[in-house]
């Protein structure tokens, strides 16, 4: 059981990191955008690229899927989804799917359809246990490192969202964006270097999960439903909330599948719809915030 | 319905609201009575609209009561508050920018009629009754020659009578209007006057409004709220000579310079 | 002064010339183009699930990803039906409109509060948890083979549904001719004139004393049923049922289709099915493996360019056909 709680929270983790991007941009910009999977999506073809092709070490990929993935979401935003802002949301929501198909149709066309399998470094391979009997606690180092690495990006963000100067001048747009524009603070350039860095986070995280989620052109589309429900009930308005929203469907998705095999989905489509029609607002949201 | 003592059409008692740490409305009792020309004035902030909120359900109060006609509506929805004929218009515009003042008279006479729910039949067929009460609104309020223009592609001026339109579409016994005149452009604020003055008397109106010529033409008796709570309360005369009410104005420009007006 | 509203309303919901000949046209295809039955048969049905979708998106403003929920529940439902009870189709149709009431009512109750992200993401977690119930009751559904022999009786005790799809073509058009009948007359009522006023603007609506949330929930019961016709015309002419009724691409298709027509005005969806099936006919015949790849531009396209080339926006500039 212990283990399952481990392997929930590392799936619960990754989540966050995959989803942070989403919620931040969700509230600052108020922009549904599904097609935050094929960031995610990018980085992980990229690490395979790399590995396979060009025999980087899996530890290089890591930044370089990062950096990809900031690069394309700086691109894009600047190009396609900036005028988009403005627009009602069932446009953005039409606008996001169109590229979530392009992403994934392109991706099947270019690098083929089957998963795709990385080979993790030997390091990162293998399991240490601790216990015994039914308390006992396996941990496999690769979801060991997951959880460190998401836990220091973690800890980062919210050193970077708290104590940065462009962490207030996030904080205000996300509040108020009239307000924070009358500042001064050049809301565009938060909105840039925000997706940036969000859509950065989506492909460090496709990197990190491309083993344990599985990577294949679908993915966009497949993990969709976990992000939004993640920035759904965890809130927009901090990254606390969907931390916690990440933590708990990671658990409920680890734990169903396991205890309950037949029905793991449904626990957490269903908790989801129960989440949201008791708290439309979100789980985690803060009385008064958005 | 059983009888009930006074003329008082609508009465608030002890209203409270609360958010958060913040008292926005701090035991508020306020009575309007039939026929009533009652204005409520008070510097900004000062929680009339809050107050209106309350009043038509929209916020949920942290205590105190609120009856119409003699019956309890505390904890009643907004569109049931309606149905009993409590209507009010709101300061920043809420219309329909994709229909037409016509269609949007139509419907609000319809649902007002109970006819609402009705999907067999045509809007405004029939006897020709709710066309009848749209031609009258439309002409009463200066709109019959945009009665098929889209709300969105209105003038300001025509928006904000298409506003009371629809109020009075709704054939209230207790009308509230907040601040019907607020940014109407000079030229257009007669239309309004004159509208606003020509409500049939048997329909109780509450009326906020900073603009002090209109207060005190229109009104009969005025509540002054500050901080959330009820300064005092009286008929216009008294109001201007109080001279607490002018401490609050003071500074206010032409709000304190009118109420001074009448003073001396 | 006094006849001026009442010719103006009269005028609204007047049927405009070019109506009875689209309807001629749509009625006069399959006997002018029978070897094109089938795909006739499949815009009819397309057409009636965009309706569907465009009585709760362009009229009401509820913006559901998970339309297909409906669909899928009507194509499984008469699948069924046909199977194990009885093979007459406007038994089965019947039935699988029921059904679809009772799940449209269920569901309505999700979607009275919150934003517009809370309902696109529950309307999704509803077709994704039929998608998967679909998926694991195997023993009923056929799971992932789908549904099959699915043998209809003929229609009205005559008409059989033969290869050449005709009596399917012409099945589909009357079904699809009736419901829109009855939709046309519901959204020129006083009934269609408060959901737009829900639409447009929910916190007037209810100062006006519409009971918001009776009528969104009459509305996407309403829609359910529609979509649940819809999906029972396919299963009964194609004769089988199977998971992708519930994928989320049928509720991305049938977005894209309505907003191809235009949003608003009834005849969207069926301007929107033709268009689509014609321009999936011809891409599919040149890309066949990414065609999705294709419908993924074309919508990014449309959006940026704006929705209004083609059709107006149903917030700012909604085709107000009445």
């Amino acid at each position: 059981m212990l283990t399952i709680l481990f392997d929930g929270v590392a799936y619960g983790m990754l989540l966050f990191v995959l989803a942070v991007g989403l919620a931040v941009t969700m509230g600052l910009m108020n922009f549904i955008n599904l097609a935050h999977g094929a960031f995610a999506m990018a980085g992980g073809y990229l690490t395979v690229v790399l590995m396979q092709r060009l025999d980087v070490a899996f530890l290089w990929c890591l930044p370089l899927a990062f950096l990809f993935s900031a690069s394309l979401g700086a691109l894009l935003e600047r190009t396609l989804y900036r005028p988009m802002y403005a627009k009602p949301h069932l446009d953005q929501v039409l606008f996001s799917i169109g590229l979530t198909f392009m992403a994934v149709a392109g991706t099947d066309y270019f690098l083929g359809s089957t998963q795709q399998i990385i080979q993790l470094p030997d390091w990162l391979r293998g399991r240490t246990e601790i216990g015994s009997g039914d308390w006992i606690l396996g941990m496999g180092h690769y979801r060991l490192f997951i959880i460190g690495v998401c836990a220091a990006l973690t800890v980062a963000l919210q050193y970077a969202l708290a104590k940065t100067r462009f962490g207030s001048r996030l904080r205000a747009s996300v509040d108020d964006q009239r307000v924070a524009a009358g500042l001064g603070i050049h809301v565009n350039r938060v909105f840039l270097t925000t997706f940036a860095v969000g859509s950065g986070l989506a492909g460090l995280g496709g990197a990190l999960g491309a083993e344990v989620l599985g990577l294949d052109p679908s993915f966009p589309l497949k993990f969709m439903i976990y992000f939004l429900i993640v920035v759904a009930v965890g809130g927009t308005s901090s990254i606390t909330g969907p931390l916690l929203a990440a933590l708990l469907l990671g658990i409920a998705d680890v734990a169903g599948k396991y205890y309950i095999p037949k029905l793991g989905a449904f626990i957490v489509y269903s908790l989801m719809i129960l989440i949201l029609v008791w708290r439309p607002q979100g789980l985690f949201v803060r009385v008064g915030a958005k | 319905m059983t009888a009930w003592a006074a003329d008082t059409v609508l009465a608030a008692r002890g209203l409270v609201k609360c958010f958060g740490g913040i008292t926005a409305t701090d035991d508020v009792t306020l009575e309007l009575k039939r026929g009533a020309r009652h204005a409520l004035i008070g510097p900004n902030g000062a929680g009339k609209t809050t107050l209106i909120n309350l009043l038509t359900g929209v916020l949920e109060p942290s205590a105190g009561s609120i009856s119409l006609l003699g019956q309890d509506i505390s904890r009643m929805a907004p569109h049931q508050r309606v149905q009993r004929g409590l209507v009010r218009t709101f300061q920043i515009n809420q219309l329909f920018n994709a229909m037409t003042p016509l269609q949007t008279l139509a419907m609000a006479v319809a649902q007002r009629r109970g006819q609402g729910a009705r999907w067999w039949t045509p809007l405004g067929s029939g006897r020709g009754d709710i066309a009848r009460r749209c031609d009258e609104l439309l002409q009463q309020f200066h709109l019959a020659d945009v009665m098929h223009q889209r709300t969105e592609l209105l003038a300001y001026g025509k928006r904000r009578l298409l506003e009371i339109a629809i109020a009075l579409a709704c054939e209230p016994s207790v009308l509230l209007l907040d601040e019907p005149v607020a940014g109407v452009p000079a030229g257009q604020r007669e239309e309004l006057l004159q509208t606003v003055a020509a409500l049939p008397a048997e329909v109780s109106v509450l009326l906020i409004e900073h603009d002090m010529d209109l207060v005190f033409s229109f009104a009969s008796r005025m509540t002054v709220m500050v901080n959330g709570a009820v300064l005092t309360e009286g008929d216009p005369a008294s109001i201007a000579n109080d001279p607490r009410v002018r401490a609050v104005y003071l500074g206010q420009g032409d709000a304190s310079a009118a109420i001074g007006a009448r003073h001396g | 002064m006094s006849g001026r509203a009442l010719d103006a309303l009269r005028g609204l919901s007047r049927i405009r010339p070019w109506e009875p000949v689209l309807w001629l046209l749509a009625f006069a295809a399959p006997a002018a183009l029978p070897s094109h039955a089938l795909m006739i048969n499949e815009i009819a049905v397309f057409a009636l699930f965009a309706i569907s979708l465009d009585l709760i998106l362009g009229f009401t403003g509820i913006v559901s990803l998970g339309h297909a929920a409906f669909f899928g529940m009507g194509a499984y439902a008469a699948a069924l039906f046909a199977k194990w009870v009885l093979p007459d189709p406007l038994s089965g149709l019947l039935f699988a409109m029921a059904v679809c009431s009772v799940l449209g009512a269920v569901c309505s109750l999700s979607i009275l509060r919150g934003t517009d992200l809370t309902r696109l993401m529950v309307t999704l977690g509803v077709a994704l948890i039929l998608l998967e119930l679909a998926n694991q009751m195997s023993w009923l559904t056929g799971g992932a083979d789908g549904l099959q022999g699915v043998v209809m009786a003929p229609l009205l005790g005559r008409f059989e549904f033969g290869l050449s799809g005709m009596t399917a073509a012409y099945y589909s058009l009357c079904v699809t001719f009736t419901l829109f009948i009855v939709l046309r007359r519901l959204v020129y009522s006083p009934f269609g004139a408060t959901l737009m006023a829900v639409r447009d603007n929910r916190l007037r609506a209810m100062a006006i004393g519409i009971p918001v949330s009776a009528r969104l929930a009459s509305v996407y019961i309403i829609a359910a049923v529609i979509a649940g016709a819809a999906g029972a015309l396919l299963a009964q002419t194609t004769g089988f049922a199977s998971l992708d009724v519930f994928d989320f691409h049928r509720s991305a298709d049938v977005m894209l289709l309505l907003v191809i027509g235009g949003t608003g005005w009834l005849y969207g969806g069926i301007v929107g099915a033709v268009v689509f099936k014609i321009m999936h006919a011809l891409l599919s015949a040149v890309t066949p493996q990414y065609w999705t790849f294709w419908i993924g531009l074309f919508l990014v396209v449309l959006v940026m360019t704006g929705r209004e080339r083609l059709i107006r926006p149903w917030t700012w500039w909604g085709r107000s056909r009445l």
